[in-house]
């Protein structure tokens, strides 16, 4: 049971980190293979803006989202755009170029070394019926279900939010609708880089921060995204609490190391039973 | 249009020629060192090239054959004492085993699916290896001294004999692409790349042509794999099972020209003199500058070369023609 809440607890936050990816891959048929390390970017102002100014991780999620978006909307127009007409192979090995950068960028201003944020405002646990929930994690969950949510509202129920939609199902027919798809594809670069900004900033109340943590969390978001479906935000929530759920039973059943290597097997054998995933089409 | 070929083969000789007196002339072993790696990574890329650039599988998981090439002939030149010789080509097979193994499964994944498998593939086997203690878990394996000599495929002395086994092995590689390039099976590899339904509607095996592309690519990563466990004599899974190796194999591909025969010869020219030069006087800090320098090159290349050096030199040639 505990492991299942642990299971769940990690699950959420796969999810947000997940429909990110999923968004930026859906709209515009990039994988955005710098996607952990944006994450990196959100944990490390979440950590300097504690470290330096004493503001709660809590507190600096706006200032967070504000600068991953930013920073989306410039990668993706001064770079992603770029390739948009070039081969695939351009389009699948530019963010790979990306994330080295911005991971090495890390590196020489803040050396490799592991850090932490120490007593912020969410700390401890609660017992619930025998069951320990950490506090700092249960708050980050409702975070990512409630930001989820909200994608999910933003994006069937206003203009925008439908036009993001459409592009995804049909580039040409967005076009010709009158739709401004180059700036649908930086706004949803955009709102992909805020998302996982809003999980780093959860994040760093009680995860190492380090310069190369992006890397696992950016592989399980693609094994995520391709499970959940190409571009399917639902498939992604659901997928990203399924992985959780999985890695963390897999660990506790047979060897903590392994559970990685399930996730990615998991992975494996769902696209080799339905390619387009589960709930892609 | 007749001669064109043959003026190819004028120049690929004066090149083969000049490769093969460079170690004579250049003494400097860094210098070596670095034409010997950027004659394993040609192989990779010509490796990679066989099922990315014709058979159209953007492979990001090349590293786990590299890794199976290097574990299997190591382990048993270490636990059995087989040649390495002979370790090199049970490491192709095996290689080549895991490779249909996986790849059919995969068969009929496309585009950034097959992508993202193969890394997934990648990180499994490295996980593997990490915690397998046979073959040493995540210390590694450290090879035997031998003596030295053709015969235990070690050389102590020099690297000149490592040279020209690598530059053996590229040969190699290449006579085979190109064989493969214009055989009948090419002209298949390339169809399923243009069109995966086209392919299976026009009687293609799409999935028995694309295994035979993996398992080609397979078995010559791993040749690459072995020689480098008995270049560096020493592998761990940091060390030959790594993402970032798999990347580079792609942008060798990339930056040469993907589907040409010659190009991932060229990438390899052009990126592995600036990586290892990099990493030699800038990496050694440890400040992450030569891993900046590097992305920084790979979203440059991606940007404003995509289709590779490769391409420039034939659009000039049709240009003056």
């Amino acid at each position: 049971m505990q492991q299942i809440v642990n299971g769940l607890l990690i699950g959420f936050m796969y999810s947000l980190i997940a429909i990110g990816l999923t968004l930026i891959w859906g709209v515009m048929n990039i994988v955005n293979f710098a996607h952990g390390d944006f994450l990196m970017v959100g944990m490390f102002t979440s950590f300097w803006l504690y470290t330096l100014y004493g503001l709660d991780p809590l507190f600096s999620i706006p200032i967070c989202t504000a600068l991953l978006f930013v920073m989306g909307i410039l990668i993706y127009r001064f770079i992603v755009s770029k390739v948009m007409s070039g081969p695939m192979l351009a389009q699948l090995v530019v963010t790979f170029g990306v994330s080295i950068f911005i991971s090495n960028l890390a590196v020489y201003f803040w050396t490799p070394d592991f850090r932490q944020i120490t007593n912020p405002l969410l700390s401890g646990t609660w017992e619930v019926a025998g069951i320990l929930l950490s506090i700092p994690k249960f708050v980050a969950s409702i975070g990512s279900v409630i930001t989820s949510l909200a994608v999910f509202l933003f994006l069937k129920k206003t203009r925008t939010g439908k036009a993001v939609l459409a592009t995804e199902m049909d580039r040409e027919a967005a076009l010709l609708m009158g739709i401004n798809t180059d700036r649908i594809n930086s706004l949803s670069f955009g709102i992909g880089a805020a998302l996982v900004g809003i999980a780093g900033a959860f994040l760093s109340t009680y995860y190492y921060i380090y310069p190369q943590v992006g890397g696992t969390f950016g592989l399980i978001a693609f094994s995520i995204v391709a499970l959940g479906g190409f571009g399917s935000i639902e498939g992604a929530f659901i997928a990203g609490i399924l992985v959780g759920l999985v890695q963390t039973l897999g660990g506790y059943f047979f060897d903590p190391s392994y559970k990685y290597a399930i996730v990615f097997m998991i992975y494996l054998i769902t696209v080799w039973i339905r390619p387009q995933g589960l709930l892609g089409w | 249009m007749r001669n064109i070929p043959s003026r190819q083969f004028v120049s690929a000789g004066i090149a083969l020629i000049l490769l093969i007196v460079f170690p004579l002339v250049v003494t400097n072993t860094f210098y070596q060192h670095v034409m010997i790696i950027f004659f394993m990574f040609a192989v990779m890329g010509v490796a990679w090239n066989i099922m990315g650039g014709y058979a159209g599988m953007f492979s990001f998981g090349q590293v786990a054959f590299f890794g199976i090439g290097a574990y299997t002939s190591s382990f048993l030149l270490i636990a059995y004492h087989v040649n390495p010789w002979i370790g090199l080509v049970i490491g192709g097979l095996v290689a080549g085993l895991v490779a249909i193994a996986i790849g059919y499964p995969c068969s009929n994944l496309r585009g950034h699916y097959f992508a993202i498998a193969s890394i997934a593939f990648g990180e499994i086997v490295k996980t593997l290896f990490n915690n397998w203690k046979l073959v040493g878990a995540a210390e590694g394996l450290s090879l035997p001294m031998l003596d030295s000599g053709f015969k235990n495929f070690m050389f102590h002395a020099s690297k000149i004999p490592y040279y020209y086994t690598i530059l053996a092995f590229l040969l190699i590689s290449l006579i085979v692409c190109y064989l493969v390039s214009t055989s009948k099976m090419g002209y298949y590899f390339r169809a399923i790349k243009e069109g995966h339904d086209v392919a299976k509607v026009l009687g293609i095996n799409v999935v028995r042509y694309r295994l035979f592309a993996i398992v080609i690519s397979a078995f010559l990563t791993a040749m690459a794999g072995t020689f480098y466990a008995q270049y560096v004599l020493y592998i761990d899974p940091e060390s030959v099972m790594l993402l970032p190796i798999s990347v580079q194999i792609v942008l060798i591909s990339m930056l040469g020209g993907a589907g040409s025969v010659m190009g991932p010869v060229i990438g390899a020219a052009i990126l592995i003199p600036i990586s290892e030069g990099t990493r030699v006087w800038l990496g050694h800090k440890g400040t992450g500058i030569d891993m900046l320098i590097y992305g920084f090159l790979i979203t440059l290349i991606s940007v404003y070369q995509p289709k590779g050096v490769w391409g420039l030199f034939s659009n000039l040639g049709r240009g003056t023609r």
